[in-house]
Protein backbone atom coordinates (compact mmCIF):
# COMPACT_ATOMS: atom_id res chain seq x y z
CA UNK A 1 0.00 0.00 0.00
CA UNK A 2 1.32 3.38 -0.88
CA UNK A 3 2.31 5.59 1.86
CA UNK A 4 1.11 8.75 0.64
CA UNK A 5 -2.31 8.47 -1.03
CA UNK A 6 -2.98 5.21 0.63
CA UNK A 7 -4.88 3.56 -2.14
CA UNK A 8 -3.14 2.04 -4.75
CA UNK A 9 -0.39 -0.79 -4.47
CA UNK A 10 3.21 0.15 -3.61
CA UNK A 11 5.46 -0.68 -6.29
CA UNK A 12 8.70 1.50 -5.50
CA UNK A 13 9.94 0.35 -2.13
CA UNK A 14 12.89 2.91 -0.39
CA UNK A 15 14.78 3.18 2.84
CA UNK A 16 15.98 5.70 4.48
CA UNK A 17 18.24 5.75 7.62
CA UNK A 18 18.95 8.84 9.02
CA UNK A 19 21.40 8.52 12.01
CA UNK A 20 20.72 5.41 13.61
CA UNK A 21 17.10 5.38 12.43
CA UNK A 22 15.29 3.74 9.33
CA UNK A 23 12.60 4.37 7.72
CA UNK A 24 10.93 2.15 5.55
CA UNK A 25 8.99 4.86 2.33
CA UNK A 26 6.45 2.34 0.10
CA UNK A 27 5.37 4.81 -2.89
CA UNK A 28 2.98 3.60 -6.20
CA UNK A 29 4.14 4.83 -9.19
CA UNK A 30 2.26 7.78 -9.97
CA UNK A 31 3.64 9.50 -5.99
CA UNK A 32 6.84 8.50 -6.92
CA UNK A 33 6.68 10.36 -9.91
CA UNK A 34 5.36 13.73 -8.14
CA UNK A 35 7.44 13.29 -5.55
CA UNK A 36 10.25 13.07 -8.01
CA UNK A 37 11.20 9.46 -7.48
CA UNK A 38 12.27 8.93 -10.76
CA UNK A 39 13.25 12.82 -11.39
CA UNK A 40 16.80 11.94 -11.81
CA UNK A 41 17.48 15.90 -11.41
CA UNK A 42 15.63 16.91 -8.63
CA UNK A 43 15.56 13.79 -6.38
CA UNK A 44 18.18 12.79 -3.83
CA UNK A 45 18.94 9.27 -3.56
CA UNK A 46 21.42 10.34 -1.22
CA UNK A 47 18.72 12.09 1.10
CA UNK A 48 16.94 9.34 1.15
CA UNK A 49 19.77 6.67 1.69
CA UNK A 50 21.98 8.66 3.72
CA UNK A 51 19.76 10.76 5.92
CA UNK A 52 17.64 14.24 5.20
CA UNK A 53 20.93 17.17 4.85
CA UNK A 54 23.26 14.72 3.66
CA UNK A 55 23.64 15.93 -0.25
CA UNK A 56 23.08 19.77 1.41
CA UNK A 57 26.35 19.08 3.38
CA UNK A 58 28.38 17.87 0.94
CA UNK A 59 27.25 20.91 -1.45
CA UNK A 60 28.45 23.21 1.10
CA UNK A 61 31.72 22.26 1.32
CA UNK A 62 34.26 24.15 -1.02
CA UNK A 63 33.69 23.39 -4.81
CA UNK A 64 30.02 22.89 -4.42
CA UNK A 65 28.38 20.73 -6.81
CA UNK A 66 31.13 21.38 -9.16
CA UNK A 67 33.79 19.61 -7.74
CA UNK A 68 35.28 16.86 -9.65
CA UNK A 69 37.36 14.17 -8.62
CA UNK A 70 40.94 14.26 -10.42
CA UNK A 71 40.78 10.62 -10.33
CA UNK A 72 37.49 9.03 -11.78
CA UNK A 73 35.92 12.28 -12.93
CA UNK A 74 33.04 11.67 -10.50
CA UNK A 75 31.42 14.83 -8.97
CA UNK A 76 29.05 15.53 -5.81
CA UNK A 77 26.23 15.95 -7.82
CA UNK A 78 26.58 12.23 -9.16
CA UNK A 79 26.83 11.47 -5.47
CA UNK A 80 24.03 13.24 -4.60
CA UNK A 81 21.85 11.20 -7.02
CA UNK A 82 23.48 7.81 -6.10
CA UNK A 83 24.57 8.05 -2.49
CA UNK A 84 27.57 5.98 -3.95
CA UNK A 85 30.73 7.74 -4.72
CA UNK A 86 32.93 6.96 -7.67
CA UNK A 87 36.57 5.66 -6.62
CA UNK A 88 38.34 4.86 -3.21
CA UNK A 89 40.16 8.22 -4.35
CA UNK A 90 36.96 10.24 -3.80
CA UNK A 91 37.09 10.13 -0.11
CA UNK A 92 39.78 12.32 -0.41
CA UNK A 93 38.62 14.82 -3.09
CA UNK A 94 35.39 14.92 -0.94
CA UNK A 95 36.88 14.75 2.35
CA UNK A 96 35.50 17.88 3.90
CA UNK A 97 32.04 17.36 2.89
CA UNK A 98 32.26 14.08 4.02
CA UNK A 99 33.47 14.29 7.51
CA UNK A 100 30.47 15.77 8.62
CA UNK A 101 28.37 12.76 7.33
CA UNK A 102 30.35 10.41 9.00
CA UNK A 103 30.30 11.33 12.11
CA UNK A 104 26.42 11.17 12.05
CA UNK A 105 26.49 7.81 10.58
CA UNK A 106 29.11 6.17 12.37
CA UNK A 107 30.07 5.53 15.70
CA UNK A 108 33.29 7.80 15.35
CA UNK A 109 35.44 8.98 12.50
CA UNK A 110 38.61 6.92 12.53
CA UNK A 111 39.05 3.45 11.61
CA UNK A 112 40.03 0.92 14.84
CA UNK A 113 39.22 -2.27 12.68
CA UNK A 114 41.30 -4.57 10.61
CA UNK A 115 44.09 -3.47 8.89
CA UNK A 116 45.87 -5.47 5.90
CA UNK A 117 48.91 -7.39 6.69
CA UNK A 118 51.33 -5.69 4.59
CA UNK A 119 50.31 -2.03 5.34
CA UNK A 120 50.75 -3.35 9.29
CA UNK A 121 54.54 -4.54 8.50
CA UNK A 122 54.90 -1.57 6.37
CA UNK A 123 53.64 0.50 9.38
CA UNK A 124 55.27 -1.35 11.83
CA UNK A 125 58.47 -1.25 10.08
CA UNK A 126 58.97 2.48 9.35
CA UNK A 127 58.34 2.82 12.82
CA UNK A 128 60.80 1.08 14.08
CA UNK A 129 62.93 2.67 11.49
CA UNK A 130 62.55 5.82 12.67
CA UNK A 131 63.02 5.01 16.46
CA UNK A 132 66.62 3.36 15.49
CA UNK A 133 67.27 6.52 13.41
CA UNK A 134 66.70 8.89 16.75
CA UNK A 135 68.78 6.33 18.80
CA UNK A 136 71.71 6.83 16.02
CA UNK A 137 71.79 10.79 16.45
CA UNK A 138 71.99 10.52 19.74
CA UNK A 139 74.48 8.05 19.57
CA UNK A 140 76.66 10.50 16.98
CA UNK A 141 75.62 13.06 18.92
CA UNK A 142 77.30 11.66 22.35
CA UNK A 143 80.09 10.20 19.96
CA UNK A 144 79.65 6.73 21.30
CA UNK A 145 80.54 5.35 17.59
CA UNK A 146 80.50 2.25 18.61
CA UNK A 147 76.65 1.71 19.29
CA UNK A 148 76.41 4.11 16.47
CA UNK A 149 78.27 1.13 13.82
CA UNK A 150 75.62 -1.59 15.81
CA UNK A 151 72.65 0.33 15.05
CA UNK A 152 73.72 1.69 11.52
CA UNK A 153 73.98 -2.02 10.90
CA UNK A 154 70.71 -3.00 12.52
CA UNK A 155 68.84 -0.18 10.42
CA UNK A 156 70.77 -1.65 7.11
CA UNK A 157 69.04 -5.03 8.09
CA UNK A 158 65.31 -3.69 8.76
CA UNK A 159 65.54 -1.86 5.15
CA UNK A 160 66.79 -4.75 3.80
CA UNK A 161 64.16 -6.90 5.40
CA UNK A 162 61.68 -4.24 4.52
CA UNK A 163 62.50 -4.32 0.72
CA UNK A 164 61.68 -8.22 0.73
CA UNK A 165 58.71 -7.82 2.52
CA UNK A 166 57.36 -5.23 -0.24
CA UNK A 167 59.36 -7.29 -2.81
CA UNK B 1 53.45 -23.21 -10.25
CA UNK B 2 50.57 -25.04 -11.56
CA UNK B 3 49.41 -23.29 -15.04
CA UNK B 4 45.84 -21.88 -14.99
CA UNK B 5 44.52 -24.75 -17.07
CA UNK B 6 45.24 -27.14 -15.34
CA UNK B 7 43.03 -25.84 -12.20
CA UNK B 8 40.26 -24.96 -14.04
CA UNK B 9 38.32 -28.15 -14.19
CA UNK B 10 38.04 -27.77 -10.58
CA UNK B 11 35.53 -25.25 -10.89
CA UNK B 12 31.46 -26.66 -11.31
CA UNK B 13 30.05 -24.14 -13.68
CA UNK B 14 26.62 -25.82 -13.92
CA UNK B 15 24.66 -24.47 -10.59
CA UNK B 16 22.66 -27.47 -11.00
CA UNK B 17 25.22 -30.18 -10.31
CA UNK B 18 26.54 -27.60 -7.50
CA UNK B 19 23.80 -26.54 -5.31
CA UNK B 20 22.82 -29.31 -2.29
CA UNK B 21 19.14 -30.08 -2.18
CA UNK B 22 17.05 -28.24 -0.11
CA UNK B 23 16.56 -31.68 2.03
CA UNK B 24 20.33 -31.28 2.25
CA UNK B 25 20.38 -27.99 3.29
CA UNK B 26 17.41 -28.11 5.66
CA UNK B 27 19.34 -30.81 7.60
CA UNK B 28 22.38 -28.92 8.38
CA UNK B 29 21.96 -28.33 12.08
CA UNK B 30 23.71 -25.26 13.86
CA UNK B 31 23.14 -24.04 17.63
CA UNK B 32 20.04 -22.32 18.89
CA UNK B 33 18.77 -22.96 15.17
CA UNK B 34 14.93 -23.27 17.01
CA UNK B 35 15.53 -19.47 16.98
CA UNK B 36 18.53 -18.62 15.34
CA UNK B 37 18.21 -19.62 11.37
CA UNK B 38 21.46 -18.70 10.04
CA UNK B 39 24.64 -16.33 10.71
CA UNK B 40 25.74 -14.41 8.18
CA UNK B 41 29.23 -12.11 8.08
CA UNK B 42 30.01 -10.35 5.02
CA UNK B 43 32.90 -7.59 3.79
CA UNK B 44 32.95 -4.84 1.65
CA UNK B 45 36.33 -4.35 0.14
CA UNK B 46 37.32 -2.81 -3.16
CA UNK B 47 41.22 -2.89 -5.39
CA UNK B 48 43.14 0.00 -4.92
CA UNK B 49 43.17 0.69 -9.27
CA UNK B 50 39.81 1.29 -10.61
CA UNK B 51 36.24 3.00 -9.84
CA UNK B 52 33.41 1.49 -8.21
CA UNK B 53 31.33 -0.64 -10.23
CA UNK B 54 28.36 1.27 -10.32
CA UNK B 55 30.87 4.44 -11.64
CA UNK B 56 32.94 2.50 -13.69
CA UNK B 57 32.77 1.91 -17.33
CA UNK B 58 31.71 -1.89 -18.24
CA UNK B 59 35.42 -2.48 -19.79
CA UNK B 60 36.91 -1.59 -16.67
CA UNK B 61 34.36 -3.44 -14.96
CA UNK B 62 35.37 -6.60 -17.12
CA UNK B 63 38.91 -5.89 -16.23
CA UNK B 64 38.55 -6.10 -12.51
CA UNK B 65 36.74 -8.58 -12.75
CA UNK B 66 39.74 -10.35 -14.70
CA UNK B 67 41.98 -9.13 -11.96
CA UNK B 68 39.69 -10.59 -8.76
CA UNK B 69 38.40 -13.60 -10.00
CA UNK B 70 41.63 -15.96 -10.37
CA UNK B 71 43.22 -14.62 -7.15
CA UNK B 72 39.85 -15.91 -5.56
CA UNK B 73 39.41 -18.92 -7.37
CA UNK B 74 43.08 -19.91 -6.18
CA UNK B 75 42.19 -19.94 -2.78
CA UNK B 76 42.64 -22.99 -0.98
CA UNK B 77 39.13 -22.73 0.11
CA UNK B 78 37.53 -22.37 -3.01
CA UNK B 79 38.67 -25.45 -4.28
CA UNK B 80 36.16 -27.41 -6.35
CA UNK B 81 33.99 -24.24 -6.01
CA UNK B 82 31.22 -23.12 -7.99
CA UNK B 83 32.37 -19.72 -10.13
CA UNK B 84 30.57 -18.15 -12.64
CA UNK B 85 29.96 -14.85 -14.51
CA UNK B 86 27.03 -12.70 -13.67
CA UNK B 87 26.01 -12.70 -17.43
CA UNK B 88 26.07 -16.71 -17.65
CA UNK B 89 23.64 -17.23 -15.26
CA UNK B 90 19.94 -17.42 -16.42
CA UNK B 91 17.25 -15.39 -14.29
CA UNK B 92 15.96 -18.32 -12.72
CA UNK B 93 19.35 -19.66 -11.43
CA UNK B 94 20.24 -16.32 -9.66
CA UNK B 95 16.75 -16.09 -8.39
CA UNK B 96 17.29 -19.85 -6.99
CA UNK B 97 20.58 -18.30 -5.33
CA UNK B 98 18.57 -15.37 -4.19
CA UNK B 99 16.66 -18.07 -2.65
CA UNK B 100 19.11 -19.65 -0.83
CA UNK B 101 20.73 -16.43 0.19
CA UNK B 102 24.28 -16.96 -1.58
CA UNK B 103 23.76 -14.04 -3.57
CA UNK B 104 22.16 -10.45 -2.64
CA UNK B 105 18.88 -9.20 -4.61
CA UNK B 106 21.27 -6.41 -5.99
CA UNK B 107 23.80 -8.68 -7.51
CA UNK B 108 21.61 -11.18 -8.85
CA UNK B 109 20.36 -8.04 -11.34
CA UNK B 110 24.27 -7.74 -12.70
CA UNK B 111 25.06 -9.25 -15.92
CA UNK B 112 28.38 -8.71 -17.90
CA UNK B 113 31.42 -7.41 -15.82
CA UNK B 114 30.54 -9.47 -12.55
CA UNK B 115 30.79 -12.94 -10.67
CA UNK B 116 30.51 -14.93 -8.30
CA UNK B 117 32.79 -17.57 -6.20
CA UNK B 118 30.74 -20.01 -4.03
CA UNK B 119 32.75 -22.93 -1.84
CA UNK B 120 32.05 -26.42 -2.31
CA UNK B 121 29.83 -26.13 1.28
CA UNK B 122 28.14 -22.89 0.31
CA UNK B 123 28.80 -21.90 2.97
CA UNK B 124 31.45 -18.90 1.61
CA UNK B 125 30.21 -16.71 -1.35
CA UNK B 126 31.86 -14.00 -2.96
CA UNK B 127 30.26 -11.68 -4.82
CA UNK B 128 32.59 -9.49 -7.47
CA UNK B 129 31.34 -6.27 -8.82
CA UNK B 130 28.18 -5.61 -7.11
CA UNK B 131 27.77 -2.48 -4.98
CA UNK B 132 31.78 -2.75 -4.50
CA UNK B 133 34.72 -4.92 -6.33
CA UNK B 134 34.43 -7.32 -3.75
CA UNK B 135 31.43 -8.61 -1.30
CA UNK B 136 33.12 -11.66 0.78
CA UNK B 137 30.63 -13.72 2.98
CA UNK B 138 30.46 -16.47 5.53
CA UNK B 139 27.46 -18.34 5.96
CA UNK B 140 26.70 -20.64 8.80
CA UNK B 141 23.49 -22.60 10.22
CA UNK B 142 22.06 -21.40 13.83
CA UNK B 143 23.86 -19.13 15.73
CA UNK B 144 27.07 -18.76 14.71
CA UNK B 145 28.33 -14.96 14.48
CA UNK B 146 32.04 -15.71 15.82
CA UNK B 147 32.80 -18.73 13.53
CA UNK B 148 31.37 -16.93 10.47
CA UNK B 149 33.66 -13.66 11.23
CA UNK B 150 36.89 -15.97 11.45
CA UNK B 151 36.15 -18.15 8.49
CA UNK B 152 35.58 -14.60 6.50
CA UNK B 153 38.38 -12.78 8.22
CA UNK B 154 40.89 -15.86 6.94
CA UNK B 155 39.71 -15.56 3.75
CA UNK B 156 40.32 -12.14 3.71
CA UNK B 157 43.59 -11.69 4.61
CA UNK B 158 44.73 -14.52 2.05
CA UNK B 159 42.93 -13.00 -0.28
CA UNK B 160 44.58 -9.33 0.61
CA UNK B 161 48.27 -11.33 -0.17
CA UNK B 162 47.21 -11.18 -3.94
CA UNK B 163 45.19 -8.11 -4.40
CA UNK B 164 46.13 -4.76 -3.07
CA UNK B 165 42.98 -3.09 -1.42
CA UNK B 166 41.78 0.70 -1.17
CA UNK B 167 42.83 1.36 2.34
CA UNK B 168 43.02 4.27 4.34
CA UNK B 169 44.93 4.40 7.71
CA UNK B 170 42.42 6.97 8.89
CA UNK B 171 39.09 5.50 7.43
CA UNK B 172 40.24 2.06 6.79
CA UNK B 173 38.46 0.03 4.10
CA UNK B 174 37.33 2.65 1.20
CA UNK B 175 33.82 1.42 0.36
CA UNK B 176 31.14 2.70 -2.29
CA UNK B 177 28.87 3.35 -0.32
CA UNK B 178 30.11 5.86 3.31
CA UNK B 179 27.49 3.52 5.19
CA UNK B 180 30.09 0.78 5.09
CA UNK B 181 33.35 2.61 6.01
CA UNK B 182 35.50 1.36 7.96
CA UNK B 183 35.85 -2.10 8.77
CA UNK B 184 33.59 -3.10 5.71
CA UNK B 185 31.35 -5.53 8.19
CA UNK B 186 27.83 -6.40 8.04
CA UNK B 187 26.53 -9.08 10.59
CA UNK B 188 23.37 -10.22 10.77
CA UNK B 189 21.69 -13.79 11.86
CA UNK B 190 18.28 -14.69 10.87
CA UNK B 191 16.07 -15.26 13.25
CA UNK B 192 12.23 -16.72 13.20
CA UNK B 193 10.18 -15.39 15.80
CA UNK B 194 7.00 -16.54 16.04
CA UNK B 195 6.57 -16.64 19.89
CA UNK B 196 7.25 -12.37 19.84
CA UNK B 197 4.86 -11.97 16.69
CA UNK B 198 1.91 -13.95 17.96
CA UNK B 199 2.27 -12.52 21.73
CA UNK B 200 2.05 -9.28 20.15
CA UNK B 201 5.95 -8.13 21.43
CA UNK B 202 7.73 -7.56 18.61
CA UNK B 203 7.53 -4.25 18.01
CA UNK B 204 8.25 -2.88 21.11
CA UNK B 205 11.75 -5.52 20.78
CA UNK B 206 12.24 -3.88 17.33
CA UNK B 207 12.38 -0.61 18.84
CA UNK B 208 14.98 -0.92 21.39
CA UNK B 209 17.19 -3.45 18.86
CA UNK B 210 17.57 -0.05 16.65
CA UNK B 211 18.10 1.85 19.54
CA UNK B 212 21.43 0.13 19.81
CA UNK B 213 22.29 1.05 16.09
CA UNK B 214 20.87 -2.57 14.89
CA UNK B 215 19.02 -2.51 12.03
CA UNK B 216 15.78 -5.38 11.66
CA UNK B 217 14.61 -5.97 8.15
CA UNK B 218 12.76 -8.89 6.50
CA UNK B 219 13.82 -12.06 5.01
CA UNK B 220 15.67 -10.83 2.32
CA UNK B 221 17.52 -7.79 3.99
CA UNK B 222 17.03 -4.47 2.69
CA UNK B 223 13.52 -2.86 1.99
CA UNK B 224 11.36 -6.74 2.30
CA UNK B 225 8.78 -7.83 4.22
CA UNK B 226 9.28 -9.41 7.09
CA UNK B 227 7.49 -12.84 5.59
CA UNK B 228 6.90 -16.02 7.80
CA UNK B 229 7.96 -14.45 11.06
CA UNK B 230 11.76 -14.46 10.00
CA UNK B 231 13.89 -11.30 11.12
CA UNK B 232 17.20 -9.91 9.99
CA UNK B 233 19.29 -8.21 12.95
CA UNK B 234 22.31 -6.51 11.54
CA UNK B 235 25.06 -3.85 12.46
CA UNK B 236 24.75 -0.13 10.79
CA UNK B 237 27.44 1.54 12.11
CA UNK B 238 30.78 0.25 10.60
CA UNK B 239 33.45 2.56 11.42
CA UNK B 240 35.12 3.49 14.58
CA UNK B 241 34.85 0.26 15.93
CA UNK B 242 36.37 -2.96 15.91
CA UNK B 243 35.16 -5.80 14.36
CA UNK B 244 35.61 -8.07 17.78
CA UNK B 245 33.39 -5.37 19.36
CA UNK B 246 30.94 -5.32 16.49
CA UNK B 247 30.37 -9.50 17.03
CA UNK B 248 30.36 -9.10 20.40
CA UNK B 249 27.45 -6.77 20.82
CA UNK B 250 25.47 -8.30 18.04
CA UNK B 251 26.11 -11.61 20.23
CA UNK B 252 24.89 -10.29 23.08
CA UNK B 253 21.61 -8.99 21.73
CA UNK B 254 21.04 -11.96 19.71
CA UNK B 255 21.45 -13.44 23.32
CA UNK B 256 18.80 -11.13 24.65
CA UNK B 257 16.67 -11.65 21.70
CA UNK B 258 16.73 -15.70 22.05
CA UNK B 259 15.40 -15.64 25.46
CA UNK B 260 12.29 -13.22 25.08
CA UNK B 261 11.31 -15.57 22.11
CA UNK B 262 11.77 -18.52 23.98
CA UNK B 263 9.61 -16.67 27.16
CA UNK B 264 7.37 -15.43 24.87
CA UNK B 265 6.47 -18.99 23.97
CA UNK B 266 6.35 -20.15 27.03
CA UNK B 267 3.98 -17.58 28.25
CA UNK B 268 1.91 -18.54 25.12
CA UNK B 269 1.79 -22.13 25.66
CA UNK B 270 1.18 -21.18 29.67
CA UNK B 271 -1.56 -19.07 29.49
CA UNK B 272 -3.17 -18.99 25.71
CA UNK B 273 -2.79 -22.42 24.51
CA UNK B 274 -5.99 -22.27 22.26
CA UNK B 275 -4.71 -19.02 20.90
CA UNK B 276 -1.62 -21.21 19.87
CA UNK B 277 -2.85 -24.21 18.78
CA UNK B 278 -5.72 -22.39 16.83
CA UNK B 279 -3.22 -20.47 14.97
CA UNK B 280 -1.21 -23.81 14.68
CA UNK B 281 -3.85 -26.23 13.54
CA UNK B 282 -5.65 -23.84 11.02
CA UNK B 283 -1.93 -23.49 9.16
CA UNK B 284 -1.77 -27.19 9.05
CA UNK B 285 -4.78 -27.45 7.68
CA UNK B 286 -4.58 -25.04 5.29
CA UNK B 287 -0.72 -26.37 4.14
CA UNK B 288 -2.20 -29.88 3.79
CA UNK B 289 -5.45 -29.39 2.18
CA UNK B 290 -5.35 -26.26 -0.09
CA UNK B 291 -5.35 -26.79 -3.82
CA UNK B 292 -4.06 -22.86 -4.27
CA UNK B 293 -1.47 -20.94 -2.15
CA UNK B 294 0.82 -17.70 -2.42
CA UNK B 295 4.15 -18.50 -1.53
CA UNK B 296 3.66 -14.82 0.79
CA UNK B 297 1.03 -17.01 2.63
CA UNK B 298 2.93 -20.58 2.70
CA UNK B 299 5.75 -18.93 4.53
CA UNK B 300 3.72 -16.89 6.81
CA UNK B 301 1.92 -20.73 7.62
CA UNK B 302 4.90 -22.92 7.48
CA UNK B 303 6.66 -19.88 10.19
CA UNK B 304 3.37 -21.71 12.31
CA UNK B 305 3.72 -25.18 11.54
CA UNK B 306 8.00 -24.68 12.77
CA UNK B 307 6.76 -23.49 15.91
CA UNK B 308 4.28 -26.41 16.05
CA UNK B 309 6.60 -28.86 15.80
CA UNK B 310 8.84 -26.38 17.95
CA UNK B 311 6.60 -27.27 20.82
CA UNK B 312 5.74 -30.51 19.98
CA UNK B 313 2.65 -30.40 18.57
CA UNK B 314 4.12 -32.92 15.86
CA UNK B 315 6.03 -35.71 17.31
CA UNK B 316 6.64 -37.63 14.66
CA UNK B 317 7.77 -34.63 12.36
CA UNK B 318 11.13 -33.67 11.88
CA UNK B 319 11.17 -29.97 11.90
CA UNK B 320 13.90 -30.28 8.77
CA UNK B 321 10.99 -31.36 6.81
CA UNK B 322 9.48 -27.58 6.92
CA UNK B 323 12.79 -25.83 6.75
CA UNK B 324 12.92 -28.20 3.49
CA UNK B 325 9.53 -27.19 2.18
CA UNK B 326 10.43 -23.30 3.45
CA UNK B 327 12.87 -23.49 0.80
CA UNK B 328 10.91 -25.42 -1.77
CA UNK B 329 7.67 -23.60 -1.77
CA UNK B 330 9.73 -20.24 -3.42
CA UNK B 331 8.83 -19.46 -6.69
CA UNK B 332 12.36 -19.78 -8.28
CA UNK B 333 12.68 -23.30 -6.48
CA UNK B 334 9.18 -24.44 -7.71
CA UNK B 335 9.55 -23.05 -11.31
CA UNK B 336 12.47 -25.63 -11.28
CA UNK B 337 11.35 -28.64 -10.20
CA UNK B 338 8.67 -27.99 -12.86
CA UNK B 339 9.75 -28.12 -16.61
CA UNK B 340 8.42 -25.19 -18.64
CA UNK B 341 7.64 -21.52 -17.40
CA UNK B 342 5.06 -21.42 -15.13
CA UNK B 343 2.56 -18.21 -14.34
CA UNK B 344 2.07 -16.86 -10.56
CA UNK B 345 -1.31 -18.86 -10.94
CA UNK B 346 0.28 -22.10 -11.56
CA UNK B 347 2.63 -21.59 -9.67
CA UNK B 348 0.14 -21.33 -6.44
CA UNK B 349 -1.80 -24.66 -7.63
CA UNK B 350 1.88 -26.54 -8.22
CA UNK B 351 2.80 -25.47 -4.49
CA UNK B 352 -0.71 -26.13 -2.97
CA UNK B 353 -0.28 -29.81 -4.64
CA UNK B 354 3.41 -30.38 -3.53
CA UNK B 355 2.31 -29.30 0.17
CA UNK B 356 -0.23 -31.61 0.25
CA UNK B 357 1.89 -34.49 -0.87
CA UNK B 358 4.77 -33.48 1.38
CA UNK B 359 2.59 -33.49 4.10
CA UNK B 360 0.72 -36.49 3.79
CA UNK B 361 2.71 -38.22 6.43
CA UNK B 362 2.24 -35.76 8.97
CA UNK B 363 -0.54 -36.41 11.16
CA UNK B 364 -2.79 -33.56 12.93
CA UNK B 365 -1.56 -31.60 15.62
CA UNK B 366 -1.46 -33.71 18.72
CA UNK B 367 -2.92 -31.74 22.11
CA UNK B 368 -0.53 -33.25 25.09
CA UNK B 369 -3.18 -33.99 27.47
CA UNK B 370 -2.53 -30.91 30.86
CA UNK B 371 -1.58 -28.74 27.50
CA UNK B 372 -5.49 -27.55 28.16
CA UNK B 373 -7.47 -27.84 31.25
CA UNK B 374 -10.35 -25.34 30.05
CA UNK B 375 -12.28 -25.85 27.23
CA UNK B 376 -13.05 -23.29 24.37
CA UNK B 377 -11.53 -20.03 26.27
CA UNK B 378 -8.06 -18.93 27.12
CA UNK B 379 -6.92 -19.12 30.96
CA UNK B 380 -6.13 -14.96 30.45
CA UNK B 381 -7.94 -14.57 27.02
CA UNK B 382 -11.14 -13.18 28.68
CA UNK B 383 -9.99 -11.48 32.50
Amino acid sequence: MCCICKEKNATVHLTQIAGEKMQKVDLCEECAKTKGVNDQTGFSLADLLLGLGASQELEQSVGGLDAKCPQCGFTQADFKKSGRLGCSECYVTFAEGLGGLLKSMHKGTKHVGKVPENLRTKRDITELLSALQKKLNKAIESENFESAAQLRDEIKQVNAQFAAATA
Amino acid sequence: MPSLLQQQPNFIMNLDDFLVSAAESAHRKGPNDRIVMSSRVRLARNIKDGAFPGWAKKPERVRVLEVIRPAVENLPEMNGAFSETMDNLSALDKQILVERHLVSREHAAKSAGSGLVINTDETLSVMINEEDHLRIQALRPGLAIRQAWQAIDRLDSELERKLTYAFSNELGYLTACPTNLGTGIRVSAMLHLPGLVLGEQINPIIQSVNKLGLAVRGLYGEGTEALGNVFQVSNQMTLGETETSIVERLEKVLAQIIEHEENARASLLEKKPKTMYNHIGRAYGILANSHSISSKETMNLLSLLRLGVEVGLFPKTDGSLVDELFILTQPAHLQKSHSGKLSAEERDLLRADMLRERLKPVSRPVIKPGGSTMPGVDKSDKS
